[in-house]
């Protein structure tokens, strides 16, 4: 269903507005990532995978799932790259697939009860970022 | 009519890889005038301009155009060739086919047609060239030497060594700058003011040097071998001819709350003051708005305990107007405000500091008397972070996007020097690249990591946070994957280095150029890059990009040569391209004169003859060997009384045309 790869990470890259060629390596978006422990890829890998054209790598990450959306590695990259705006594309291509099934307003008490129960699953800064950014 | 001849470079390559030069040569053959065109590999070697020599004398060539590169590399080589063919060196014509055209063309079909274009406009340009004679000024023997660093020292010593006379103007109270305020320098670990005073002492004793601290330069005319410079001393309010410097006013003035600005503002002076012990002059100077006597009228207490009656309250500043054959530009450099890199907590805590504190804190003459110290408690701290490339290769709007160039070395030397005085110390330096491409520089490094066991981190510091009366530094091990916190009792920022802001305004009055950083640009990256492309304005040191101090002190060396080398001429051949005004135009409008860079340009009655009338009139008269061949006043008159020899508007029209045709 997909094109390849390569146009793939092309794709989201651009939707992310990053240039990840920027990227000079010096892991400062790592060292202030509040999520950093939690996260099986790092911040500056996945700057280098959507480099590489690693897509699948990306769309399996546990990561994906564990950015706050906190914005610190926007704020604090030296260089402008902004990882978490990858991060937020390639979530998009991630749920994309799913057809209509986006984010409406009423699903929102669940997820919040479930973040009672269970504690910080899905953090809430990320159902703020994706509400904002998906239920339209 | 003309006789031309054409020559086409194919410069290797450069030009021929995408021009046909063949068809180049053949297309121009029918223009107007065109007597002889040829083509050639390097017209610029030997054999090349043996071929233009040959064919002025077998064609009678009356002017020569070279397709070639850029008239800013060749136009010269190929004027003098032209002469030594006894040709005028002014009927030659450039026509930049490299830079222009093959350099930033792919498709070679187009890109000869252009070539074609452009050579065909230099013909028509030709066809009205006339032969122009250079004139000749007299080179006024001093040289004025803007800042009083490292690099601004050696250059006047080098220039005074030669037997010329030389000026520096400094706008803070002491010579020295940066290099004085430094400990230890790398890779030797000499102590900084052991080599640097000295300097200071010849360039104050020698008797072809003449200091001005505590002054600015105000305002500059003129141009190469004639600048006239106006230069504002600012009041001391001591008199430096009878003060002794015996410190006593220092001592008993009861003003001690300001910043010292030698230390970095990590102790306090007096509101008479010198900067620091060995200052030259050692003369001190009142700061005037700490100063009780000038605030509030009460006070008075340095005038009266002057044994040497040296204190002028009524002091005022001097304006002092000298001439002077050549100008370098040693402004120098500041390390960058750091107080919007909130990650880093720079100005919410005392014990996160700037290396160039760090490197107050380690002086013996400094704050703390060499002591490193928790500027919070006073106490030696046990862990300290170094974090390097603070706002340097950033492109974020507080950051600078080039490399600073002395951090990595002044961090190595900082590690080992606290390792060298606390044993017990951990230290960690951050880094994202390491780069020590100095001689000794990579060794040097290698021994903090190496002998001292300074841990070096490839990777970078996203937080600090004050934690119990610590700092909680929150980094990157990229190389581990790992993200580390430390806590440490210093943090030490290795903040990105901006030419001082004095530099902006100086370029301004020089009219030399400045890159979007404001450091000055060099007449050439690689050929001349001591020069300003502004003749006679020379550059020294960090002004003109970041610079350590065995390169500030080469660059110093190389800018002196240059200076001696135009200061040993007697007199100068000037340009001969220089405006000119056709009199009967003239409607008298002052238009030019107000937009004459130069000064060039002055208004005089004149009797001119207009279709047959004879009448007085107002009209403009160039100076001309103070015009320098901008064109602004050309493309300013009205009605196109103003012309430039060499590029006349009939000679620019003739190229659109030809262009266009």
């Amino acid at each position: 269903m997909r094109v390849d790869e390569k146009t793939l990470a092309e794709d989201i890259v651009r939707m992310s507005g990053t240039n990840v060629k920027k990227c000079m390596k010096c892991g400062k978006c790592s060292a202030t990532c509040p999520s950093f422990e939690d996260m099986d890829v790092h911040p500056h890998s996945f700057v280098t995978m959507a480099e590489e054209g690693d897509v699948a790598g990306l769309l399996k990450s546990k990561s994906l799932w564990k950015c706050l959306s906190c914005f610190a590695c926007v704020e604090r990259c030296p260089r402008g790259v902004e990882p978490a705006h990858l991060i937020e594309a390639v979530r998009f291509f991630a749920l994309s697939p799913q057809g209509l099934n986006k984010m409406k307003p009423d699903v929102v008490p669940i997820f919040l009860q479930n973040l009672e129960e269970k504690g910080a699953e899905v953090p809430q800064q990320l159902l703020t970022s994706a509400f904002r950014k998906y239920s339209k | 009519m003309q006789r031309i001849g054409v020559f086409v470079c194919w410069c290797g390559s450069n030009i021929a890889a995408t021009v046909d030069v063949d068809a180049v040569a053949q297309a121009v053959k029918t223009e107007p005038g065109v007597a002889f065109s040829t083509n050639y590999q390097y017209m610029c070697s030997e054999g090349g301009q043996a071929i233009i020599r040959n064919a002025i004398a077998e064609h009678k060539l009356t002017g020569i155009v070279v397709c070639a590169c850029s008239p800013r590399m060749h136009e010269a080589t190929f004027r003098k060739t032209a002469a030594t063919a006894g040709l005028n060196p002014y009927m030659v014509e450039i026509a930049n086919i490299r830079e222009q055209c093959s350099w930033i063309h792919k498709d070679r079909e187009k890109a000869t047609v252009k070539a074609i274009i452009l050579s065909r406009a230099a013909v028509a340009k030709l066809n009205l060239d006339s032969p122009l004679t250079a004139g000749e000024t007299p080179v006024t023997k001093r040289a004025l030497v803007i800042g009083g660093g490292i690099a601004g020292i050696q250059t006047a010593l080098d220039i005074a060594d030669a037997g010329y006379e030389v000026d520096i103007v400094e706008k803070t109270p002491t010579i020295g700058g940066k290099m004085a305020m430094l400990d230890k320098t790398f890779p030797t670990l000499d102590c900084s003011a052991c080599i640097l005073t000295p300097k200071m002492v010849d360039a104050a004793a020698h008797e072809k040097i003449t200091l001005y601290t505590y002054s600015e330069v105000e305002k500059v005319s003129g141009f190469v071998g004639n600048f006239t410079v106006d230069i504002r001393k600012r009041a001391r309010s001591v008199d430096a001819d009878r003060c002794t410097g015996c410190g006593d006013c220092m001592e008993k003035c009861p003003s001690k709350k300001s910043k010292s600005e030698f230390n970095q503002g990590l102790s306090n002076r007096s509101a008479i003051y010198i900067p620091f012990a060995q200052a030259i002059p050692n003369v001190p100077v009142i700061d005037r708005e700490a100063c009780i006597k000038f605030q509030t009228g009460k006070c008075g207490v340095c005038q009266k305990i002057c044994s040497a009656k040296a204190v002028d309250y009524e002091q005022q500043d001097e304006i002092m107007t000298r001439r002077y054959g050549a100008i370098v530009a040693a402004t120098g450099f500041k390390t960058i405000n750091l107080g919007r890199f909130e990650e880093f907590q720079y100005a919410q805590s005392p014990d996160v500091i700037t290396s160039l504190e760090f490197e107050r804190l380690c002086n013996a003459a400094g704050p703390t008397k060499g002591k490193v110290m928790r500027l919070s408690n006073h106490e030696t701290p046990k862990t300290v972070v170094f974090v390097q490339c603070v706002g340097s290769r950033s492109t974020v709007e507080c950051g600078k996007t080039y490399c600073s160039k002395i951090c990595c070395m002044y961090t190595a030397k900082h590690a080992m020097l606290l390792k060298e005085k606390y044993p017990e110390t951990e230290v960690y330096v951050f880094y994202i690249d390491v780069r020590t491409p100095g001689k000794g520089f990579d060794e040097f490094y290698r021994r903090a990591a190496e002998e001292y066991g300074v841990r070096y981190v490839k990777g970078m510091v996203g937080k600090v946070a004050e934690e119990n009366g610590r700092l909680r530094v929150q980094a990157s091990d990229l190389i581990a994957d790992k993200q580390l916190v430390i806590e440490a009792d210093m943090v030490v920022l290795a903040a990105a280095i901006e030419p001082d802001p004095s530099a902006r305004n100086l370029a301004t009055l020089l009219t030399a150029s400045m890159d979007t950083n404001d450091f000055f640009t060099e007449a050439h990256p690689k050929l001349r890059p001591v020069e300003s492309p502004t003749a006679g304005v020379y550059l020294s040191g960090v002004c003109q990009g970041p610079k350590d101090i065995p390169d500030t002190v080469s660059q110093a060396g190389a800018a002196a040569a240059k200076v001696i080398g135009l200061l040993a001429k007697d007199k100068l051949v000037g340009n001969p391209c220089v405006a000119g005004c056709n009199e009967p135009l003239c409607n008298g409008c002052s238009a030019c004169e107000l937009v004459c860079p130069y000064g060039a340009i002055t208004y005089e009655e004149k009797t001119v003859m207009d279709h047959g009338v004879r009448e007085q009139r107002r009209v403009a008269s160039v100076n001309e060997a103070l015009c320098q061949g901008c064109g602004a006043c050309t493309v300013t008159c009205p009605s196109g009384a103003m012309d430039l020899k060499g590029f006349t508007n009939l000679q620019i029209m003739a190229e659109v045309d030809a262009i266009c045709r």
